[in-house]
């Protein structure tokens, strides 16, 4: 459960409160309309200036690192987000902090992979993959550290369209709560609810082909 | 794969450099940089390229990714050999010259026939020690592999803003290359240290900083 409560970051987000309960969240709107801010604000990478935003009961600003611990992070460039050298090494240091032991940490590493069937690209550099392989590397490095949530910021926006779908329907068979964000209206009409949001405010919320249909007609 | 890819050269093979522990080999290139600097002979720095190069056979290292990766390294090393051998004389340069190329390659033996884990793991261990005057092993080895992971993503984007600026015909602008290049690289070490935050990376490392904001915060 994500809870913005009169949440505001400067002129990105103005004061905003919603309660996110629902399993699969989509959010759309233009470039620059504060998708990203709200995105960010939900594991606390960005704080809010007044207002608080909780996540399971938690504060992101004075809890912000158990939040972090229960939010995934999916970014649009998975290349900024795998931060090692290899795929397999990637996704050990996701294991760090629960398996001190090294051979169980890489034990846990491959079942990670196993379970995506990508099991083969274990010692690649991460140079080698291609756009979608990357975006997947990056997911499982996210699932390996057990969030709760999974916060998706434009994750298909770089892949083709076969790889976006891939992605997609990954994300849309994770048993987290899944808040996607996304300029993919086919993808976004899959969630049980859509927020849309101009210049910095929540326009709409709710049914997802509603306000497929409002984004449509308003541009 | 980008070009400049000495660092990421690591292939996962069973030869008997493999399997010998990081730890052992930080402390062989350790001496012979040490007995290289030291000695400055020309006759100990032609042995010691001979014996890296050795290496680099018995390694079963790609003879053409090290082309690739020394490359560019030769130009320079060809400038600071002219320079050489003109103020202090032909044995000289050779001692200097050739010793460098020596160490380069002999580290670049060492990427390839070493994980980044295992590198990490040992320094972490080598370091523990100095954990009582405030070092935190755990960070000095991440900042380690953040830079063998993006040394190729910088010189990608050294590329790329080459490529960019030739498409406009500023090939010979410096300023047209290096200023757009400065920004994009802060732009891409921004997003990687959100990526970082967002995994909780520097969390689990207890990152001083950040637990003492939040305690601050939360009194």
């Amino acid at each position: 459960m994500i809870e913005f409560d009169q949440a505001t970051c400067d002129s990105r987000l103005k004061s905003t409160t919603l309660t996110l309960s629902e399993h699969r969240i989509g959010v759309i709107g233009l470039n620059g309309s504060g998708k990203s801010t709200l995105a960010r604000m939900i594991n606390g990478l960005i704080e809010p200036d007044s207002g608080q935003v909780r996540v399971n009961g938690l504060d992101t600003q004075r809890q912000g690192r158990q939040v972090r611990r229960k939010v995934g992070f999916l970014f649009t460039d998975p290349g900024a987000q795998l931060v090692m050298p290899t795929v397999i090494e990637d996704i050990s240091l996701s294991l760090r902090h629960r398996y001190q032991n090294k051979k169980e940490r890489h034990a846990a590493a491959i079942a990670a992979l196993e379970r995506f069937d990508l099991v083969d690209l274990a010692e690649r550099s991460v140079h080698q993959l291609s756009g979608g392989q990357r975006q997947l590397v990056a997911l499982i490095s996210v699932l390996a550290a057990e969030p709760e949530i999974i916060v998706a910021d434009e994750p298909t926006t770089l892949l083709d369209l076969r790889n976006a779908r891939l992605v997609g329907d990954v994300l849309f068979s994770l048993e987290q709560q899944l808040v996607l964000i996304t300029h993919d209206l086919e993808l976004v009409e899959r969630s049980e609810r859509v927020l849309i949001i101009t210049d910095g405010v929540v326009t709409f919320d709710g049914d997802p082909f509603k306000a497929v249909r409002q984004y449509r007609a308003s541009i | 794969m980008s070009q400049l890819s000495l660092l990421g050269l690591y292939r996962p093979d069973s030869t008997f450099l493999h399997r010998t522990r990081p730890g052992p080999k930080l402390l062989a290139l350790f001496v012979l940089s040490l007995a290289v600097v030291l000695i400055r002979e020309a006759w100990f720095s032609i042995t010691a390229l001979a014996l890296v190069l050795g290496l680099v056979q018995f390694s079963r290292m790609s003879w053409l990714a090290l082309w690739r990766s020394l490359r560019m390294l030769l130009i320079i090393l060809g400038f600071l050999a002219a320079y050489h051998a003109w103020q202090n004389g032909l044995w000289h340069a050779i001692a200097v010259v050739i010793g460098i190329l020596a160490l380069i390659i002999a580290a670049a033996v060492l990427t390839a026939t070493t994980a980044v884990d295992d590198l990490l793991d040992t320094i972490v261990c080598g370091l523990g020690p100095f954990r009582r005057i405030g070092v935190n092993p755990e960070a000095v080895a991440l900042s380690f592999s953040l830079l063998l992971r993006f040394i190729p993503d910088v010189a990608e984007r050294a590329y790329e803003t080459r490529d960019a600026a030739r498409a406009r015909g500023l090939d010979r602008d410096l300023r047209a290359y290096l200023t757009p290049l400065t920004i994009r690289v802060v732009a891409r070490a921004q997003l990687i240290g959100e990526a970082l935050y967002a995994r909780g990376v520097g969390e689990t490392l207890h990152a001083k900083g950040v637990e003492d904001n939040e305690k601050a915060e939360s009194t």
